[in-house]
């Protein structure tokens, strides 16, 4: 009889990386949703037309890298990048602008570096950023959240995306925009006399935010990912604007829950700064990985010259993480003060 | 009762322990012929000293240890020794190793066997003497000979020893059965060991899947009295809370320091079938012959315990259990996360085979081919030993030496539950192995070198000082000559001159 000769163990949890890959996926809809109720079906868009490029250039560059590209394709990790940065793009962004951003994440941030697992940034903000710094004009013009009703319709949004120079958006300052150009209004004033904001943060926004939430904390109750990294940055943030909130004079930085609910903030804490493969690995290092981004997230918003600061922060903790891991190594068993003899 | 510890990591994979039908043992019959190999435990090989040919009867020694690290090995029953020779035996690698094959002749003539009435008349060296000679080594996997690891006591006092019934392998219920049919046996054991190390109590660890057993070993100790502490201990099901280190930590909370012995911490941890083992040796003068063997897994139609004689053939055991070949992909010695796999069903049972997993395609399939770490840190949390697998892992893809061992390798139990969670199906515990083969490659490589350069500039040294004593030497001849040659001069110049001849041919036959 022909045996297997395999080495232990020779069973198998259920997990897979795909399996991994469309939880994330999955976990997304909540948010998604609430982006496209807001501002209509630009983020669908987006992710469909971005996620197909996506698909097509991991094609190639697997086939480039002499790798048979299907059982590649088949672990959604490049759908998970597209998508991601496809929701952190403005709704009807043109086709130009995915294909820059998509090219930039998925070569140059993922396949330039040896494919999956390899990249030591995280590819989908590895292209916004080339994003907003190549085109601050395009990056920054959010679509008004005037709900489902007032967006543009499936129509005028494929005009965005094909025929970009003809369509005509309705726009809307963000809140995060609003605040940083604040000129002398205490901050109820500019609550309520700005279109921009809503019950607690941005208007929109803060459902947005709230169903990032909600799609993270499912991601955490099936284990995708720890509790550490996610939970550290939210609180730094948290932290960072009640030092700087000054009881909501002209100053303030914003007050604590303005900053969870704005711009991405759930979203970079669920779906981006966990992004395991460019982030700390141990469960200290993740700690420290998440405390950090959430500061330089506060600080880039309130000090630094973009709208908001997920990604700039996640990049430059990126170049961080090798270190974190050098310092944070978990004690071993036997290795601590516990084999004293009793 | 004594507070009960966790323990960092671990999972929980499908138990089956239901499958073979725990608490019930079924007599194996005896096989046509018996393989029983020289070494079934660490250490050296037993020397046989039985000749082809010759009859023997059951319990008899058939080969005894060699070295203090090394275990007899007795004849399971009454027959002949058909062949002293290679044969393939139970490891990991697949390989071959001498074994003497005994043919039963049916009759099960044993020896008549010297047990001890009261084991505490006896002292404790006697008793290791009885462990010694009854050939027993750990019966719960790794198969160290019990004697010597009792011996260690003689260095730290102990005051715990640990019966471990934990068995926290999927599959196996060998253990869990041998506590249920024979708990009288363990405590006796037990109490045996006890006496022997000087232990104050006696913790019998056992997980909480295996209720009947626990009761088992409980009322065992309320019917008997005892002179130590004894309690009977259950923990939450996790796996591998069954491994010396991390059974330790559950039950006192402390750990093992790296490098060091359970001895160090006064604890001494021994198995059920050992201890059962122990209590036959001293008290029916019994050795080591026959294990319980759990024959389980979908393949077989008749997954139960069998009591096994030692050698006997496992395609025999196969054929017992009802197993269907055709249905199944790979035969595992051991249980389904550290056993290895065998290529030849001829093997034998040794002294460390507590299960023989017949499983189908359907129950442990190929694993598909490894994709890319992406770190997502499960194996992390999973490791009970608080090592970090994902990087291990690209250090040993990358033979990073330095950082291999910074990140404690060699505290790798190879238990593989990071391998067990692992999304991209990377046989992580492969690479560990693979890591440490080569890191003790080059340790042992670097001691030669330093051995060779060590003898290098011995041989350096000692040139030199042979030229310097011939140097010496020459000198001591030229002013003895000389001097010589100043007394000589007025007496006979012809004299003088045959002895400078003389001594420049004794000079120049030195310097060749």
């Amino acid at each position: 009889m022909a045996l297997l000769r395999v080495t232990s163990p020779h069973g198998h949890g259920q997990q897979s990386t795909s399996q991994v890959m469309s939880q994330v996926l999955l976990a997304t809809l909540p948010g998604v949703a609430a982006l496209t109720w807001f501002f209509g079906p630009g983020t669908l868009i987006n992710i469909i037309f971005g996620g197909l490029m996506a698909l097509a250039m991991e094609y190639v560059a697997l086939a480039i890298r002499g790798r048979d590209p299907r059982p590649y394709l088949k672990d959604y990790s490049v759908l998970v990048t597209s998508t991601l940065l496809c929701i952190a793009l403005p709704p009807y962004s043109s086709w130009w602008l995915l294909t820059v951003g998509m090219f930039s994440a998925v070569i140059l941030g993922k396949h330039l570096f040896g494919g999956l697992g390899y990249n030591p940034f995280n590819p989908a903000m590895v292209g916004y950023v080339v994003l907003l710094i190549s085109f601050p004009l395009q990056m920054s013009t959010w679509a008004a959240p005037v709900g489902w009703s007032g967006a543009p319709g499936l129509g005028e949004a494929l005009t965005a995306l094909l025929q970009p120079a003809t369509y005509d958006a309705i726009t809307l300052a963000t809140p995060l925009d609003v605040l940083k150009h604040n000129q002398g209004l205490l901050l109820d004033d500019l609550y309520r006399e700005s279109a921009s904001f809503g019950q607690w943060a941005g208007l929109g926004w803060e459902w947005v935010n709230l169903g990032f939430l909600l799609g993270g904390g499912w991601l955490l109750y099936r284990r995708v990912f720890t509790w550490h990294a996610p939970l550290a940055m939210l609180a730094t943030l948290g932290l960072a604007a009640a030092v700087g909130f000054d009881d909501g004079s002209s100053q303030s930085g914003g007050s604590p829950l303005f900053h969870w609910l704005s711009g991405a903030s759930m979203f970079g804490a669920f779906f981006i700064i966990t992004d395991p493969v460019s982030s700390a690995t141990s469960l200290r290092g993740k700690l420290i990985f998440g405390a950090l981004a959430g500061l330089l997230v506060y600080l880039i918003r309130v000090a630094g010259n973009y709208p908001d600061a997920i990604a700039f922060a996640v990049l430059i903790m990126n170049f961080a993480a090798p270190l974190i891991d050098q310092y944070t190594q978990p004690q071993t068993y036997g290795h601590g003060d516990r084999g004293e003899k009793s | 009762m004594i507070e009960v510890h966790t323990i960092k990591g671990g999972i929980h994979p499908p138990e089956e322990k239901a499958l073979s039908n725990p608490g019930h043992v079924i007599d194996c019959p005896m096989p046509p012929k018996l393989i029983l190999p020289l070494n079934q435990h660490i250490g050296a090989a037993a020397e046989p000293i039985v000749a082809v040919g010759q009859y023997v009867l059951g319990g008899e020694c058939l080969a005894t240890a060699t070295g203090l690290v090394s275990a007899n090995v007795h004849a399971p029953t009454s027959g002949v020794i058909a062949s002293i020779d290679d044969h393939p035996v139970p490891h990991a690698s697949g390989l071959s190793n001498c074994c003497i094959e005994l043919i039963p002749d049916g009759e099960d003539k044993w020896l008549a066997l010297n047990g001890t009435d009261d084991f505490r008349q006896a002292t404790p060296a006697d008793l290791v003497t009885a462990i010694r000679c009854a050939g027993i080594s750990g019966m719960g996997g790794a198969g160290f000979p019990t004697a010597v690891k009792l011996m260690a006591s003689d260095r730290t006092p102990i005051d715990t020893l640990i019966i471990n019934g934990t068995e926290c392998e999927p599959y196996i219920t060998a253990d869990d059965t041998l506590m249920q049919v024979n708990p009288a046996g363990i405590i006796e054991g037990a109490e045996i060991l006890a006496f022997i190390v000087g232990a104050e109590r006696i913790l019998f660890a056992v997980e909480d899947n295996k209720p009947e057993a626990a009761a088992a070993l409980t009322q065992a100790v309320v019917d008997t009295a005892s002179s130590v502490a004894r309690e009977v201990v259950t923990f939450p099901t996790k796996y591998p809370s069954g491994g010396e280190k991390q059974l330790i930590e559950i039950l006192t909370g402390q750990q093992v320091p790296s490098g060091k012995l359970p001895a160090d911490l006064g604890i001494v941890c021994q198995n059920t079938g050992t201890a059962v083992a122990v209590r036959d040796a001293v008290v029916a003068g019994r050795p080591l012959t026959h294990r319980i063997v759990t024959l389980t897994g979908r393949a077989l139609n008749k997954p139960a315990n069998y009591r096994v004689p030692l050698g006997t053939p496992i395609e025999f055991l196969l054929s017992i259990a009802g197993y269907q070949a055709e249905q199944s992909s790979r035969l595992v010695h051991g249980g389904p996360m550290m056993g290895f796999a065998i290529d030849d069903p001829r093997i034998p049972v040794v002294k460390t085979t507590n299960c023989v997993l017949a499983p189908t395609e359907q129950e442990f399939p190929s694993a598909p081919s490894a994709q890319a770490c992406i770190r997502c840190g499960h194996c992390a949390e999973a490791c009970p030993a608080s090592l970090l697998p994902q990087q291990l892992y690209w250090y040993a893809r990358a033979r990073d030496q330095e950082q291999l061992e910074r990140h404690n390798l060699f505290d790798c139990i190879e238990c593989g539950a990071c391998a067990w969670v692992c999304p991209s199906h990377i046989p992580l515990v492969q690479y560990y192995r693979a890591a440490k083969g080569f890191i003790q490659d080059s340790r042992e490589e670097k001691i030669r070198s330093e051995r060779s350069q060590a003898r290098f500039e011995a041989r350096q040294a000692r040139v030199e000082r042979e030229a310097q004593a011939r140097e010496a030497k020459r000198a001591a001849r030229k002013a003895a000559a000389q001097a010589k040659t100043t007394q000589d001069t007025e007496e006979d110049p012809i004299q003088a001159a045959v002895a400078r001849a003389k001594a420049r041919k004794s000079e120049q036959e030195v310097t060749e």
